[in-house]
């Protein structure tokens, strides 16, 4: 009986870190669900942009206020997880403070000081966070796409955060032998007078709940993440290592297009040619895209990396001017159809049944599509470089090349370019006549 | 004015220093023709031997493409390619952040590919080559303020070619709130120019020029014939049309140099 708390920690490690990979391993087959894209090439600027934005936080600072207090939690978040090594290596082998002996009592003192006081900060960010989130009303936390569960989660996480901190802090205080050596309880000596009228025996008990709440409680934020928004604390790095490198401006040539365009032109082809044997069975190619399976894996793990935090629609002019377009829902969106896919694919024994469904109207309206004037202000905003604006013109491409839905005047405008190239109707003979004009 | 046209180059066995793309609004809008103009003579000063395709020139398909139409777009855009490498064009400069973006990034994996310049940055570039100077004492102290194009600014990151040409203006500028990467679109781009805008409770040009008028400007400057547009239409909105007027650097290095 006495290997059972190493037992029963072995055993919540296998559940959680089990449940987890099963998570993830869903993750990547949703993910891979988009068509291939090439991002392999110029590694070392890749390499560069993911230390830069999401390493070194780059873009998130671009916002005082919210960039600071969220590098206090996120340096927290990477440090504090020191410990949990130590945790871990003590929970499988029923040692306590295995690193105190390893790294000698001065040092291990300076890095459990340095936690109980990021810990500390940890909290005073997290509250100012829910107040931003909770009472000060900001605008970008109530838009029509934060209501209900995305509110609740971006809460939950906060109220995680707390709790883990707070039992870390006690789980120190508690620790006799800890507060006696006097090295490290930097914050923690504060607290373990509250303790003063308890006995030895049961601060001790105190002491060992906190501790297996702590990392108990870790295991289950691991698990809370892929069903919320957080999974940006791990995608935020691939995300940013994946993302478009050219210029904004510069939107995709569909290569789809380019070859059938260029057969138009080519004079030497017979326009009543009957087509090749090999071709008659092949579906055509669908241009643009109506549902998730329609977009490349990065736009989805664009989509699996948003955090919902609405810097994109805080800067959208569509959304400041009260359309309906929010660059952030189209990236929620996205998400939550690219879950239900997944989902049906699991429920159906690993193939996708049709049910009815797609992104295009039963997520996003063409209305919210047309709304939007490209100005790359939600891709310049997003903190880990996520591309709402490519996934709107790829669904635009659809009404307009699958479904000749584009809004009225747009088609006269295109008429107009197709007749005298120019969106107008002007005469293309007229095209100089500006400069006999004053 | 007299302009020489690629064609007439040819005919005489010459090859211009540098392609002006006009671009349709350009060519056609009573507002974008002063910016055609005002460049052409900055382009005469400098002693720049330039040509424009004239009525071989078409759209570049740029607002086609973002209104969907990628087939549209990739016939101009070959047709163009054809006409530009049959001229054998290496360098262009044009007035239209659009078909600055356009010509210069989505041109050239369809076979066109050459040096394109927005017009801010080819007058800098005279400038730096000693052809040009800006007469600083005409338009100096006036209170200025620039609007970025979203597609020579973000789209492009040139943040810098227009407010050098500003600062060489001899004027007052004062910056919005948002500029630069943080600037607030005029509603024109992806192709919004050409249609009604969904349902909201204001328009984007509105926004921006509120943007504009919180600095309290005598002149709102522009590099983009689009946003000149929105911008005025805006101005025009808050009954401001007396006291403020929109122009792009262009127009204002014109009236500057007195051409």
């Amino acid at each position: 009986m006495h290997y059972l708390p190493n037992i029963l920690f072995a055993l919540a490690l296998a559940i959680g870190f089990g449940f987890f990979a099963m998570n993830v391993r869903k993750l990547f087959r949703n993910i891979r669900l988009g068509k291939d894209i090439n991002r392999t090439d110029n590694k070392s600027e890749r390499l560069k942009n993911m230390l830069k934005i999401a390493f070194g936080q780059s873009k998130m600072v671009r916002r005082p206020i919210s960039g600071l207090l969220h590098l206090v939690v996120y340096i927290g978040f990477v440090i504090i997880n020191i410990e949990v090594l130590e945790i871990i290596i003590d929970g499988l082998f029923g040692t306590h403070r295995l690193f105190q002996g390893v790294l000698g009592a001065n040092f291990y003192g300076f890095l459990i000081g340095t936690f109980e006081v990021l810990a500390v900060l940890v909290l005073l960010a997290v509250f100012v966070f829910w107040t931003r989130r909770n009472v000060v009303k900001i605008k970008r936390f109530l838009s029509a796409e934060m209501k209900g569960w995305p509110k609740n989660d971006g809460n939950i996480i906060l109220y995680f955060e707390v709790v883990l901190m707070t039992l870390f802090l006690t789980m120190n205080a508690t620790d006799i032998a800890f507060q006696e050596a006097g090295v490290g309880n930097v914050m923690s000596q504060f607290i373990a007078p509250i303790f003063e009228s308890f006995s030895l025996e049961s601060l001790h008990i105190i002491e060992r709940t906190a501790w297996w709440l702590h990392i108990l409680g870790i295991l289950v934020f691991l698990n809370y993440l892929y069903y919320s928004k957080h999974l940006h604390i791990l995608l935020a790095f691939p995300n940013t290592y994946f993302a478009n490198l050219h210029p904004k401006g510069q939107f995709t040539n569909l290569e789809s297009v380019t070859r059938e365009v260029k057969l138009m032109m080519d004079p030497a082809v017979d326009p009543y040619a009957t087509p090749a044997e090999s071709t008659e069975n092949q579906v055509p190619e669908k241009f643009g895209a109506s549902d998730v399976t329609d977009l490349t894996w990065v736009q989805l793990l664009n989509a699996y990396t948003c955090t919902e935090c609405g810097r994109c629609t805080s800067s959208c002019p569509a959304n400041l001017t009260g359309k309906k377009l929010s660059p952030r829902k189209i990236m929620m969106d996205t998400r939550d159809r690219l879950e239900e896919v997944g989902k049906n694919i699991d429920a159906n024994g690993g193939i996708f049944k049709d049910d009815g469904k797609q992104l295009l109207n039963d997520y996003i309206t063409p209305e919210e599509l047309w709304a939007c004037t490209s100005c790359n202000a939600c891709v310049e905003e997003c903190p880990v470089n996520i591309d709402p604006l490519s996934i709107i013109m790829d669904m635009r491409r659809y009404l307009v090349m699958e479904q000749s839905a584009a809004p009225q005047s747009l088609n006269m405008m295109m008429s107009n370019i197709e007749n005298n190239g120019a969106p107008w109707q002007y005469n293309q003979q007229d095209r100089l006549n500006w400069v006999n004009e004053e | 004015m007299t302009v020489t046209t690629m064609a007439e180059m040819m005919a005489q066995g010459k090859q211009p220093e540098v392609l002006f793309w006009v671009g349709a609004a350009g060519s056609y809008d009573d507002k974008a023709k002063k910016i055609t103009r005002a460049f052409v003579k900055i382009l005469q000063q400098a002693n720049v031997d330039f040509a424009v395709l004239g009525t071989e020139e078409s759209s570049t398909g740029d607002a086609a493409k973002r209104a969907g139409n990628e087939f549209l777009f990739q016939m101009q855009a070959l047709m163009n390619i054809e006409i530009l490498n049959g001229y054998e064009v290496k360098t262009i400069v044009t007035c239209d952040p659009h078909s600055f973006n356009t010509l210069k990034n989505e041109y050239p994996s369809l076979g066109g590919k050459y040096e394109v310049f927005h017009h801010t940055q080819f007058i800098q570039k005279l400038i730096k080559e000693n052809r040009l100077k800006i007469d600083e004492t005409t338009l100096q102290g006036k209170r200025l303020t620039f609007h970025d194009p979203c597609y020579l600014g973000r789209a492009n990151e040139e943040y810098e070619s227009p407010r050098d040409l500003i600062r060489r203006l001899g004027v007052n500028l004062t910056e919005m709130k948002r500029h630069k990467s943080t600037a607030l679109c005029c509603g024109a781009g992806g192709a919004q120019m050409f249609k009604d805008a969904e349902k909201g409770d204001k328009e984007v040009n509105i926004l921006r020029t509120e943007d504009a008028l919180e600095t309290n400007p005598q002149i709102i400057a522009t590099g983009c014939p689009y946003c000149k547009t929105m911008m005025a239409d805006g101005v025009k909105f808050k009954e401001k049309e007396g006291e403020i007027v929109v122009k792009d650097i262009a127009e204002l290095i014109a009236e500057a140099n007195h051409l």
